[in-house]
């Protein structure tokens, strides 16, 4: 037992927020930005999909961070669905999704405008049919 | 060429936003837009994260459970709402640990406010009614502002906000009508609490070097001294409403221009306050770095954890 | 209350009661404290959640307790004017927060008794207590999942992170024995039928327990050689008043305005 007190120790004098490290940062001020992407990391960015009741689609409500998918979804929970109102949530890393960027809007979205023939309104039947 | 794709472009941009449109994280923008909004937005989040000091000082010793239980809940929606914000400033391009660093450093600002002390429970109540009614007058113009996902981080803090500023204004009314100690409480919180949450709107226009071009970008819609005195033509009749005396002799109500013509603002308190020279600052920023420090071999087993996982895989 | 229980039940089902809210009343407090000084900000999000899960059943058991003593205190009376030999919680709560260790394995010990009591509680006679028992199974299941993943992670995390959750476990491991104890006040309530049999929840929260530990590669304190004690004796008596110096100081901050000004309305 006393062998991993010592080692204890040994890791706290390691962490980067011991005064030691401070006081060595504080003479070799280009040690901290090295220390800082090292040990103190805020995890990576997850991004939120709710969903506010079964059937209704899981809309984006915003991004957390976290270590892993579970502590993610934890943490998505925790910040999104802390006034209720929520049934389900998806997190995705930020980084896993692909958009399209701006520049592609005219070529991207514009040729679906005119595809009237996808839309009910193109097609005539008789005015006495209900229902359709 | 490019100088010239450069005009282009900011003419594109600027015509967007005259006409209403919203700036999303990939379209184009001047470096400078970019860089404004993540001062401000940064600036907002680091407020909504130091501001959970100066209430959290009061959470253990609230006087009944019920008002315990609102102030957590309303100290745990302002860490909530530093995430918002932090994350509409990542779409930007810069990261979270980036900003809490220069948050840290004493780098980046934060709102004055919250480097004055709360010393009584009173001041609980005080601040949901002046400091919230403040921040929601601010973000309710800022809900519309031209950046789409500060303009979402914004509305969703608006809507969380509403139960900030009653259960402030509660907490004052209940005690305006209590004991004459309580009372005492109040009026004294009222003192200390006015002319700093006057100053949060920032100095008038025309020394704030920024606010031409983030008003022309609409990142702002409204200037600092119309803000500040749509807050105090809410402010006053609240006030009258619980016979309490705002600390400002020349507060009148001009009838002509229907605004509450009020006093002249220290500014020299204010350049002090955010100079680090506040009663709290050192304070505040000795509590955000020892919740850093502490919590730096939580966040690294965090991650030794998922990176042992990765690797059994 | 029609069809209650009699009198001496009713003393006994309040003394219950006390305990139920005190535990709940003071781990809420504790944890209220990380508030603002949490290690990343979701997690500050994360223990306020927690701590107002646990300050609203204190609340309800609370303001049920005063009820049915009928001497007309409400659950603020209860919370801000009884003397720290007067309340009921456990030890294991009222200890100071300790590192975010500490309050991880505190908070996985309770809430894995929180969640094995609240299932059954659910089935008591008492409509009320019921009623918050089957809130406080959903929200102690949460807070069961959060604090052992917790668990994982720094058993599992860094040579650092494991050795303070060994310490933090031996450490809290003698004040768990109260916990599992229960004495003639749930007896005589299983007796009358106001509440189910209590004792599987020991062997039960064990097992889970171990489990986790296990998973998490922390030893069981019990399984160490001598036997969890760490030179420590298992601590007693807080369910009849007796506690550790720290509960007085926690009253003397949480109870200050409320006892300052005690006719004033907040």
């Amino acid at each position: 037992m006393d062998e991993w007190i010592d080692d204890l120790r040994f890791s706290i004098i390691q962490q980067s927020n011991h005064p030691i490290f401070q006081y060595f940062n504080n003479l070799f001020p280009q040690n901290k930005s090295m220390a800082t992407k090292d040990t103190f990391g805020e995890g990576e960015v997850w991004e939120v999909f709710i969903q506010k009741e079964t059937g209704a689609p899981h809309e984006h409500a915003g991004s957390i961070h976290a270590a892993d998918p579970e502590i993610a979804l934890q943490n998505a929970r925790d910040v999104f669905a802390r006034r209720g109102e929520v049934v389900s949530i998806w997190v995705v890393p930020a980084n896993s999704i692909t958009a399209s960027s701006p520049d592609d809007s005219g070529p991207f979205f514009d040729p679906a405008n005119d595809k009237i023939y996808r839309h009910p309104q193109f097609y005539h039947i008789p005015k006495s049919v209900k229902g359709m | 060429m490019e100088a010239l794709d450069e005009i282009i472009l900011l003419e594109r941009f600027e015509s967007r936003i005259n006409a209403g449109e919203k700036i999303e994280p990939k379209d184009w923008m001047p470096e400078r837009y970019r860089k404004q909004l993540i001062r401000m937005i940064s600036q907002h989040a680091h407020s909504e994260v130091v501001g959970m000091l100066p209430e959290g000082n009061w959470i253990t010793r609230a006087p009944s459970l019920r008002r315990k239980i609102s102030l957590l809940a309303k100290v745990q929606d302002e860490a909530g709402h530093g995430m918002y914000l932090y994350s509409a400033a990542e779409t930007l391009d810069v990261d979270r640990r980036e900003l809490i660093e220069q948050l840290l450093s004493g780098q980046a600002k934060y709102s004055h406010i919250f480097n004055y002390p709360t010393l009584n429970w009173a001041d609980i109540g005080v601040i949901g009614w002046f400091v919230d009614g403040a921040a929601i007058v601010n973000q309710t113009m800022l809900a519309k502002c031209s950046y789409g996902p500060y303009s979402r981080a914004n509305l969703r803090i608006c809507k969380e906000e509403n139960f900030h500023k009653r259960q402030g204004y509660e907490i004052v009314a209940t005690m305006a009508a209590g004991t004459t100690e309580q009372r005492e409480m109040v009026q004294d919180a009222v003192n200390r609490w006015w002319w700093p949450s006057l100053m949060m709107f920032g100095p008038s226009d025309n020394e704030s070097p920024n606010s031409a071009e983030l008003l022309r970008w609409k990142v702002k819609l409204h200037s600092n001294d119309e803000l500040r005195q749509r807050f105090v033509d809410l402010t006053v009749p609240q006030s009258q409403a619980v016979n309490i005396t705002l600390p400002d002799p020349e507060l009148r109500y001009d009838k002509k221009t229907q605004h509450w013509n009020f006093g002249k603002i220290n500014w020299e308190e204010f350049w002090n306050v955010v100079k680090g020279n506040g009663p709290c600052n050192r304070e505040r920023l000795a509590a955000r770095q020892k919740a850093d420090d502490d919590g730096a071999w939580v966040r690294e087993a965090a991650v030794a954890y998922t990176m042992k996982r990765r690797m059994n895989r | 209350m029609k069809n209650g229980p009699d009198h001496r039940t009713k003393n006994v089902l309040v003394e219950f009661l006390f305990r139920l809210g005190d535990d709940r009343l003071i781990l809420g407090h504790r944890l209220s404290e990380w508030c603002g000084h949490a290690p990343i900000l979701e997690e500050d999000i994360a223990l306020a959640n927690i701590a107002l899960d646990l300050l609203g059943q204190a609340s309800a058991l609370l303001r049920l307790a005063g009820e049915i003593e009928g001497k007309n205190r409400a659950e603020d009376d209860l919370a801000y004017f009884r003397e720290a030999t007067q309340f009921t919680n456990l030890q294991l709560v009222e200890q100071p927060n300790g590192d975010f260790a500490f309050t991880i394995a505190r908070l996985f010990f309770f809430s894995a008794f929180n969640n094995l009591l609240s299932e059954r509680l659910q089935k008591s006679s008492i409509e009320a207590l019921a009623g918050i028992a089957a809130k406080g199974f959903k929200e102690s299941s949460y807070h069961l999942r959060h604090s052992k993943e917790w668990m994982l992670r720094l058993g599992n995390g860094t040579e650092e992170s494991h050795q303070r959750m060994q310490i933090a476990v031996n450490e809290l491991w003698r004040f768990t024995g109260e916990m599992l104890a229960f004495d003639e006040v749930e007896e005589k309530l299983q007796q009358q039928n106001v509440i189910p049999d209590l004792n599987p929840i020991a062997p039960k929260w064990n097992e889970i327990v171990a489990a986790v530990l296990t998973e998490a590669t922390i030893i069981i304190p019990s399984h160490q050689k001598d036997g969890g004690q760490a030179g420590n004796h298992a601590v007693s008596g807080s369910r009849n008043g007796f506690h550790s110096e720290h509960l007085g100081h926690l009253l003397a901050e949480m109870q200050i305005l409320a006892r300052s000004y005690p006719d004033a309305k907040w």
